[in-house]
């Protein structure tokens, strides 16, 4: 894989597999991501990326292989677990809860608590407006249900919840896809900004064009297995796109499980 | 950050009429003002009607309003679980019979059980059956919860089931007999003469009453001061506390004008050897205890909703099942809890109910559920989940009573009842999909 990139990887997945009632949705799946790095997962729809992720997030529970992070055998069966690990993610159904505030779904599962064990939603609020103020310095409307923000508007919350704790690894699922050019303008600016701050990006996209430049490397997926990895300087985008369509693994690249085979 | 966000929509403020912007003022819910209204229609049409026709309005009378306020509590009680359950797009459809087998264990221990170890009237028996209700309630509610959470059956399924279990247990566990009379003490939970706390403690509790409301509104005012957040006007927030003052005190007053009967102080005279003449006493029946009961487990349900952690998750998982479970919520315990409080507050329901009979009958709380249901649902409780209150359903709860009791006073066979609840429900339900609908 990418011996260019030294020392531990700050997550690294293993012969990761996992079934749907026989399907294998992800086969034998390998990736690594390293500090302050942007690694995009890339594949055609139902090629196992999203799943391969939600393993790692915790919504999915894996039938074989070994997440390590920081070097360490990690045990995710949940969620929470995972969050306990430094691994946020934003979905690509954004999944928040339309019916409560922007406030109340940033600390959802982790609130602030006054001393007498209530909800601080005083606190909770005004951390929001600092968070929020950092990525969407427009955003005012706090008080309303997430089901009244625009598109933009939920999207920044997605995002706002996922770095409101110190996350380590950040898992994006198609984070651009509900954005209009302004607001995919501002995910990016986001992106170069945690990449600094020593934080582990998966970008899941099954559009090219949407993460080859925010990217430090590509990892392939087709038919639930790795057809290889690329960092993106070394490959143009058509050789990608090969890797994604035909599972063609270019020069630059390293082959994985699921390359075509050269005859 | 620094600058104080104005009113939203500051600018539509012109165009709008004078009742909007009172309802924007005073941040009151147009909703709860509609079901006010509703009520208030349904008191003075029934009062008339029973006036007009019958030449007796009895509705607006001190004695039937108290009555109306008792015979709300088991309802009502039961009725606030019933949010919590529907927001997270469940039903329990048990609770009638959870109810019933909760009354039937509890008459048993302290009528057949506990006597025999402490004494008969021993004043341990009502605490420990009250508790031993309660726990019993929690446990079947528990038990319920599991089954829906961790085995995924269908929450219909379960307690459709446990309606049709928890019934037939309760036949068993006393071979169908009735149970009675209850423990002295305990039978004071249900209401009465005796189960009401009289005109000085009456007073009493609606002033603590009003100086919480005034204590509310300050501290709300000085909260959103801290956080810059929009302030009410003045007189908007006088105008708020002069009405929640002014309705606890009518309260009060109400349930103070209504009097012990003739023949009960005429056995308190005799009792406590006083010289007044009977018909010169007036003793007050003040507030009946099933109904304080209803409103402490108001405020406490409402606080559990709003301020607590549980709360705040029972709503996400309303809005979002998935996004609960995805932000770390582990929502199948979460349902584990619900449908426990749920049934513990049927094991509450239970005493109120079982100790204003004086008995346990095995057909207690027969039809419960849906009445508990329609009393959420009117409320506002929505069953696309996430959205629900406390107030709204005991409100729903006195409606739905109101109805009942309305028609047995002016004489309604038990056939046109039904078909008027029924209908009502139907009608209410739409109205508020309507309603909902514009809000949008």
């Amino acid at each position: 894989m990418s011996s260019e990139t030294s020392g531990t990887p700050l997550v690294e997945i293993k012969d990761l597999s996992i079934a749907f009632g026989g399907i294998k949705a992800v086969d034998q799946a390998s990736v690594d991501l390293f500090p302050g790095e942007v690694v995009a997962i890339l594949g055609h729809n139902g090629a196992g990326k999203s799943t391969l992720i939600k393993v790692l997030s915790g919504a999915y529970k894996r039938d074989g292989g070994q997440i390590f992070v920081n070097g360490e055998e990690a045990d995710i069966n949940n969620p929470r677990d995972a969050k306990q690990y430094g691994i946020e993610t934003i979905y690509q159904t954004l999944a928040v809860a339309d019916n409560v505030d922007a406030a109340a779904n940033l600390y959802l599962g982790r609130e602030i608590l006054t001393s007498f064990g209530t909800l601080d939603d005083a606190a909770m609020e005004a951390e929001a407006r600092k968070v929020m103020g950092r990525l969407n310095p427009n955003f005012q409307r706090f008080k309303e249900p997430v089901s009244k923000l625009s598109g933009g508007q939920r999207q920044s919350v997605a995002i706002a919840r996922a770095i409101l704790f110190n996350a380590r690894i950040l898992i994006m699922d198609e984070p651009t896809a509900a954005l209009g050019p302004q607001e995919t303008e501002q995910v990016s600016e986001l992106i170069q900004q945690l990449k600094k701050e020593g934080i582990g990006i998966f970008l899941i996209s099954h559009d090219i064009h949407d993460v080859f430049d925010l990217a430090d490397r590509v990892a392939v997926m087709k038919n639930g297995q790795m057809v290889g990895y690329a960092r993106t300087e070394d490959v143009s985008k058509d050789e990608v796109l090969g890797m994604i369509i035909m599972g063609k693994c270019p020069a630059g690249a390293v082959a994985g499980p699921g390359a075509m085979q050269e005859a | 950050m620094t600058d104080i966000p104005t009113l939203h929509g500051a600018a539509k403020v012109d165009k709008e009429s004078p009742f909007i912007r009172f309802l924007r003022a005073t941040e009151i819910d147009a909703r709860l003002l509609g079901m006010i209204a509703a009520l208030i229609l349904i008191w003075v049409g029934f009062h008339f009607y029973g006036h007009f026709v019958n030449g007796f309005g009895a509705f607006l009378t001190p004695r039937n309003l108290w009555n109306l306020s008792v015979q709300t509590s088991s309802i009502g009680v039961m009725a606030t679980g019933m949010v919590l359950v529907i927001v997270t797009r469940h039903i329990d459809l048990s609770v009638g019979s959870i109810l019933g087998f909760s009354a039937m264990s509890m008459a048993i221990l302290q009528v057949w059980i506990l006597p025999e170890f402490l004494g008969l009237g021993h004043p341990m028996i009502w605490i420990i059956t009250v508790v031993f209700g309660l726990l019993i309630g929690a446990a079947i509610g528990a038990f319920h919860g599991y089954l829906i959470a961790y085995l995924s059956i269908p929450a219909f399924i379960v307690t459709l089931g446990g309606l049709l279990v928890w019934r037939g247990a309760a036949f068993l566990l006393a071979r169908g007999e009735t149970i009675s009379p209850v423990d002295a003490t305990f039978k004071h939970l249900g209401g009465g003469p005796f189960g009401a706390i009289g005109s000085t403690g009456s007073w009493i509790v609606g002033l603590l009453g009003c100086t919480a409301a005034v204590a509310l509104i300050f501290s709300g005012r000085a909260q959103r001061r801290r956080f810059q957040f929009p302030l009410r006007p003045v007189w908007a927030e006088a105008f708020l506390a002069s009405v929640s003052c002014g309705g606890i005190i009518a309260f009060v007053l109400l349930v103070n004008s209504y009097p012990w009967p003739k023949g009960i102080v005429k056995q308190y005279v005799a009792a406590n050897n006083i010289e007044t003449p009977v018909s010169e006493i007036f003793i007050s029946h003040g507030f009946a205890i099933p109904v304080l009961i209803m409103i402490a487990v108001g405020i406490a349900m409402t606080f559990l909703a709003t301020r607590t952690r549980f709360g705040r998750y029972v709503f996400a998982i309303g809005g979002n099942p998935e996004a609960a479970e995805l932000a770390g919520i582990n929502t199948r315990w979460v349902t584990v809890k619900i449908f426990a409080l749920m049934g513990m507050l049927c094991g509450l329901s239970a005493v109120i109910a079982s100790a204003r009979l004086n008995s346990a009958t095995n057909n207690l709380g027969t039809l419960d559920e849906l009445y508990v249901i329609a009393a959420a649902v009117i409320g506002g409780t929505s069953f696309a989940g996430g959205i629900g209150t406390i107030y709204g359903a005991i409100l729903g709860a006195l409606v739905m009573q109101s109805l009942q009791t309305g028609m047995v006073l002016i004489g309604f066979d038990a056939a046109i009842q039904q078909i008027v609840v029924g209908t009502v429900l139907v009608v209410a339900v739409w109205i508020d999909s309507v309603y909902r609908r514009r809000a949008k």
